[in-house]
């Protein structure tokens, strides 16, 4: 690779637009047509670095693909580049070869001399490692784009995920970094910046929706000369990673952002508060800004103006409450991690009592887009109220897990059975949990629901952060609020009564209810529990903690009242409500259910039907039986 | 001025004001548990929650400012409905054993219980985990009481700049505790008791020591004797109903010895004999250039304070033990002889405003008459408890005397209960032996009386010789004078420092007011206007004017700062390192 010399600080739009020319190449490399490899003159083979694929040593990939490309001498032509997460996370550690984009799933090192020798020098793609959307059949999908999990997409603020290094700021900048921040300082006012965002409606991401537009202006009226802007990157909800992401695929857009927030508002000084368990993520911040300050994208006088800005980073310690803003600023300060009441708002008390302005990190991710390319332009996708795209992290009981960014209004439907590829086992689905700890179940009737915050919110549950888990008919609704309602118990800061004891009596009433010992009045109570801490929790958290309970009470109450009345759990997960049998008239006496029986309670006679049966004695009711039946033949 | 709207009246306050206090301004007493005005404002109780028109969803009144035009409504179906929620899940996580709890007569929770309707306890289950802590001695603590509101926390940190006690742990096991859970005795905690005083249930109290003394009272082989501190005979009428500050030192006295004690004495007493001990240590300090500035000593909450986070200072303490401790030593030493009792059958009681002077009793160098010369120190709120398990209605008794000569006192000596007393005190008698030839020595000493919270300072001008003297009550001031002086930034020849707020009237044992904690400034200003109307009103208000004081160094001490005066009547400090605590 030649080195080629570039403005050390980049003091105007011509010095940074200079930079983006030397790297313009690769980003467009990485959107061209697919060719025969042999014969291009570049390829760049780029190896997803997210959190995900480094735990499954997606390194080591990039190491023996570096070493194949040595060893065959192909270091002038081929560039093995390590990006941010592709967000199909289930088939990682994701390859992407470009041109052409073909897509490789679980490459490991030893995959590396197939994909050099095979593809590179020889043109043919490696169709072992090509995605495969059903194992059982030949059909193989090479190219990203032409899979049905990034079809649907439409990608804002994960653009450069998967497309740039992102330890690399030269890349960040030729993926179109710093030019919105140039764009803001150089030729807009503050005001117009704050114009630009509350005409593109952009809502807040990490929960609430608020008006983001509105945010900022609330923080740039009040005066006073120290203020500062925050980056919430404490991402807690179960089995959401969308901030982290973002931070490790593409830091830059963070910094950029909150220095144009700081332009906005009139702050010198920024602060993003992340988890300590996001390790990937706080180490390429932590290159970015040290990249972002030595080019003078930050620190003092940015683009030769009077703007100056700079950015620390905190590191949170893992409480969940540490989200919630006013606790955040605590934590920041250096006190316990504890809410206290809004008004004052952080906009107008803030940290060390000062204006504050504070997003979260997805939020931040559409700023520059909007910046640059304009309100209408981000308005032109989403839905009227609910603009621009919405990244969701998909879990549980689908095929596809991992992350996916669709235009607001999309419907469930098309998550689930478009991107996420429908439910494993052809199983129906029950419901989609969304909004995290906060949020609520979204049962099967409401599959065409579009995905935007006020349908979720009118549907009882909300958009939150992005966590969507998809689950079948063997999951069990109560079980679900009770799994939910422990994760807020456990996560109580302790301040105010409602949420530290209310969610415990509410969770012991569950507990009742899944034991079999719950009642009818247990229900009412439950109801009347939830809706009083709603109405007089402290803080966001505490106030939306009842939502599991009441949105499955909502749309599920026979399955509460199976269990109170019953004394069943329809869904067979409630172990002191379910007895396993075997149908006799289904079973086809194949023994796999007794072969899979970690406590050999199933007995019977291979194929002799009607001998097969379950010891209740030995039965720990672990289920396993039921999933392995290809008859459904053990019921509940 | 801010116009707005509470309950539908039209109620007018000054910017800045908060929705509770607009509401109390106006008539309205809105719920709080966790409320301490400017102290501990963080709407964690939720008791105050009201209906504020427009606003999403209901507000707490002690965090929201009113703004013009706002709509306030504080007695709504769901605001009543709302607070009784909020009782009921704290009743579910509570230790119900009210009837034989300490605070069973004036518990905020289960008066609020009480007020909202809570006619049954709906809510079964766990409990959070309960700590119990009694180490101290001094400070009883159990968190299966504790409801959370962090008045506690809040008063350490703010009122007495200790932070001794935080809120730890997580959610529902949260708890109020010392740094790594030590027990109080190890923590960098002062035992000043404050925290007690503004607890809202009887998860912080002093520890009961009244059945030991009952015990003692009963033993036919006992000769018990008790000291009152000064700034009991202005707070004792209180839990009888009698306004604060009301003077019941005749019927504290006929009710003591109602209770049984053989001989009822006076810790002024002992308080003028420490203005003859320290005012000769001033003196000669003074002569002999130091250690200077000279530092009273009478407050064991000051003094533990100092060990932990002043050591520097210790040197400059008076050397003097506290009135409570020359006492003791006095009782089983010269009153034994005089009285011709073995000091191991007298048994010394304390009645003190003070969780900190049983912590002091029980330091382990304080015992110079051969034996423990104090055994047990009641608070004011046990000798209250005492009187009512004896049927004793205060107001109901005679006036009595003190017994003789322990119980003899001079107004210098009264003026030991409040800030700037003790000052005053040693002045008088200073004032006296440098201008022996003055006409009209001067008794009053307005510029040093202390003013709760406030650090004061003056020169006082003694036959020629000028004093720059220094007077801070409660810790927090306390530690900001101590600053001052360890950093050079301050020159002073003597300072007085209570550790409680107002001084020992204020103190950490004293009658919690009926009002509850709103009403601890304007009870400890009526307390210490009593104790200066005593003074005012007595024939001897200097210390060394005081007969029975005379007679103790003529018969037996032979004069101030003599050998055996420093044996029995004076001691030594010791700089400690508490739990959590790292020496910079």
């Amino acid at each position: 690779m030649t080195t080629v010399h570039t403005p050390e600080r980049i003091r105007s739009l011509a010095d940074l637009e200079a930079v983006r020319a030397l790297r313009a190449g690769d980003i467009a490399l990485r959107h061209a047509e697919a060719v025969n490899l042999a014969e291009a003159p570049e390829v760049q083979i780029l190896v997803c670095s997210g959190t995900g694929c480094q735990s499954n040593k997606s390194m080591s990939t990039v190491e023996a693909l570096q070493a194949a490309v040595e060893e065959h001498g192909l270091t002038d032509r081929v560039k093995v580049v390590p990006v941010g997460c592709f967000g199909f996370c289930r088939v990682g550690p994701v390859v992407v070869i470009h041109p052409g984009q073909t897509f490789y799933c679980e490459v490991r090192p030893q995959h590396a001399p197939y994909i050099i020798r095979d593809h590179v020098l020889g043109g043919k793609p490696v169709q072992a490692l090509l995605y495969a959307p059903n194992p059982r059949e030949k059909q193989r999908i090479e190219k990203m784009m032409d899979q049905p999990f990034y079809k649907g997409q439409h990608r804002t603020a994960l653009r450069n995920c998967g497309l740039i290094n992102p330890e690399c700021i030269e890349e960040a900048i030729a993926g179109d970094r710093y030019f919105a921040l140039a764009k803001a300082v150089l030729e807009m006012t503050p005001a117009q910046v704050i114009d630009e965002l509350k005409r593109s409606g952009l809502r807040g991401r990490g929960g609430g929706g608020f008006p983001t537009g509105r945010k900022w202006e609330l923080a740039a009226a009040v005066e006073g000369d120290t203020k500062y802007v925050l980056c919430n990157a404490d991402e807690g909800d179960p089995g959401a990673f969308m901030d982290r992401s973002i931070l490790e695929g593409d830091p830059h857009a963070i910094l950029e952002a909150m220095a144009i927030a700081g332009y906005a508002i009139g702050a010198q000084h920024g602060y993003i508060y992340v988890r300590a368990e996001y390790p990937v993520a706080v180490h390429r911040l932590e290159i970015a800004i040290q990249q972002a300050r030595e080019r003078g994208l930050l620190g003092e006088r940015i683009f030769g103006t009077d703007f100056s800005f700079d950015i620390d980073i905190r590191l949170g310690a893992g409480a969940f409450v540490c989200g919630e803003e006013t606790a955040l600023i605590a934590s920041i300060e250096g006190q316990r991690g504890l809410p206290r009441p809004r008004p004052p708002y952080p906009a107008q008390k803030g940290l060390w009592g000062k204006p504050t302005l504070n997003n979260n990190v997805e939020t931040y991710a559409n700023v520059p887009y909007i910046v640059l390319y304009g309100a209408e332009a981000f308005r032109s996708v989403g839905t009227h109220d609910s603009p621009g795209t919405k990244v969701f992290a998909v879990a549980g009981n689908v095929m596809n897990t991992g992350l996916v960014e669709v235009p607001m209004g999309t419907t469930l439907r098309d998550i689930v059975y478009g991107m996420g590829g429908g439910i494993p086992k052809g199983r129906p689905f029950k419901a989609a949990q969304t909004g995290g700890p906060s949020g609520g179940c979204i049962p099967a009737h409401m599959l065409d629901i579009p995905m935007d915050f006020e349908s979720l919110t009118a549907a009882g549950s909300m958009m939150g952060s992005g966590g969507l888990i998809v689950m079948d008919d063997l999951s069990c609704m109560v079980d679900v609020a009770r799994f939910y309602l422990q994760f807020t118990q456990d996560e109580s800061c302790g301040k105010c009564p409602p949420c530290r004891i209310g969610t415990k009596r509410m969770l012991e009433i569950l507990d009742r209810i899944v034991e079999g010992e719950g009642t009818m009045e247990d229900l009412d109570e439950l109801e009347r529990l939830a809706q009083g801490i709603k109405s007089t929790a402290l803080c966001g958290l505490g106030q939306t903690a009842p939502n599991p309970v009441l949105s499955t009470l909502r749309y599920f109450r026979e399955e509460y009242e199976a269990h109170v009345r019953d004394k069943h759990c329809p869904a067979g997960r409630c172990k002191a409500l379910t007895v396993f049998r075997i149908d006799q008239e289904l079973c086809k006496a194949c023994n796999l259910c007794a072969r899979n029986c970690p406590v050999d309670a199933i007995s019977g006679e291979v194929r002799k039907p009607e001998t097969f049966v379950i010891d209740p004695e030995l039965c720990i009711k672990c289920g396993n039986c039921a999933v392995v039946c290809k008859f459904n033949a053990v019921v509940h | 001025m801010i116009n707005l709207t509470i309950d539908r009246r039209p109620v007018s306050v000054e910017p800045g004001t908060t929705i509770l206090e607009a509401a109390r301004q106006n008539g309205i007493r809105i719920p709080t548990l966790c409320y301490l005005k400017e102290i501990n404002q963080i709407g964690a109780c939720r008791m105050c929650l009201v209906e504020v028109e427009g606003a999403r969803g209901l507000q707490t009144a002690c965090t929201v400012p009113c703004t013009e035009g706002m709509v306030v409504r504080t007695n709504t179906p769901t605001v009543r409905e709302a607070r009784k929620l909020v009782l009921e899940l704290l009743l579910s996580d509570h230790n119900i054993e009210c009837p034989t709890c300490l605070r069973a007569s004036n518990c905020e929770l289960m008066q609020l219980a009480h007020d909202h309707g809570v006619s049954q306890i709906p809510l079964q289950g766990a409990h959070h985990e309960a700590h119990l802590d009694v180490g101290s001695g001094a400070i009883a603590v159990d968190s299966s009481k504790c409801v959370l509101c962090q008045r506690c926390v809040a008063v350490c940190r703010e009122v007495q700049g200790v932070s001794a006690i935080s809120v730890t742990g997580r959610g529902f096991e949260s708890r109020v505790s010392p740094f790594f859970d030590v027990s109080l005795s190890e923590a960098a905690c002062a035992l000043c008791g404050q925290c007690t005083l503004v607890c809202p249930t009887g998860a912080l109290t002093e520890f009961d020591e009244t059945e030991a003394v009952w015990r003692a009272l009963l033993d036919p082989n006992k000769h018990v004797v008790v000291q009152t501190a000064p700034a009991i005979r202005v707070s004792i009428g209180e839990p009888f109903g009698l306004p604060p500050g009301s003077v019941s030192t005749g019927q504290m006295v006929a009710g003591l010895r109602r209770l049984g004690f053989d001989q009822v004495f006076d810790t002024v007493f002992s308080a003028d004999l420490t203005i003859m001990e320290e005012a000769t240590e001033l003196i000669q300090r003074l002569q002999s250039g130091g250690p200077l500035p000279l530092i009273t000593s009478c407050s064991p909450g000051w003094i533990k304070y100092a060990e932990h986070f002043f050591p520097g200072v210790l040197e400059n303490l008076s050397s003097c033990k506290s009135p409570q401790q020359m006492f003791g030593a006095l009782a089983k030493t010269y009153y034994a002889e005089k009285s011709g009792i073995d000091p191991a059958n007298i048994v010394v009681v304390s009645i003190m405003p003070c969780t900190a002077k049983k912590y002091e009793a029980n330091r382990p160098e304080m015992n110079s008459s051969g034996y423990q010369d104090v055994d047990y120190v009641l608070t004011t709120r046990e000798l209250a408890r005492m009187f009512r398990q004896a049927g004793i209605h205060l107001p109901d008794l005679p006036e009595e005397e003190f017994d003789s000569p322990l119980g003899i006192g001079t107004g210098a000596g009264t003026i030991f209960g409040t800030t700037g007393g003790v000052m005053e005190a040693a002045l008088r008698t200073a004032a006296a032996w440098l201008e022996p030839d003055s006409p009209s020595p001067k008794i009053e000493f307005q510029e040093v009386r202390g003013i709760p919270f406030q650090v004061r300072e003056a020169t006082v001008s003694l036959n020629g010789t000028s004093l720059n003297v220094a007077v801070a009550n409660g810790l927090a001031a306390a530690g900001w004078l101590m600053e001052q002086v360890s950093t050079g930034q301050k020159d002073y020849h003597f300072i007085e420092i209570m550790g409680c707020p107002g001084g020992c009237i204020g103190g950490g044992g004293q009658p919690i007011p009926a009002r509850g904690p709103e009403a601890l400034d304007e009870v400890r200003l009526a307390r210490i206007a009593s104790l200066y109307t005593i003074d005012e009103r007595m024939t001897l208000r200097r210390s060394h004017e005081n007969p029975a004081i005379q007679q103790l160094y003529a018969e037996y001490l032979e004069k101030p700062g003599s050998e055996r005066a420093h044996q029995l009547l004076h001691t030594h400090y010791h700089a400690r390192v508490p739990a959590g605590v790292r020496r910079r």
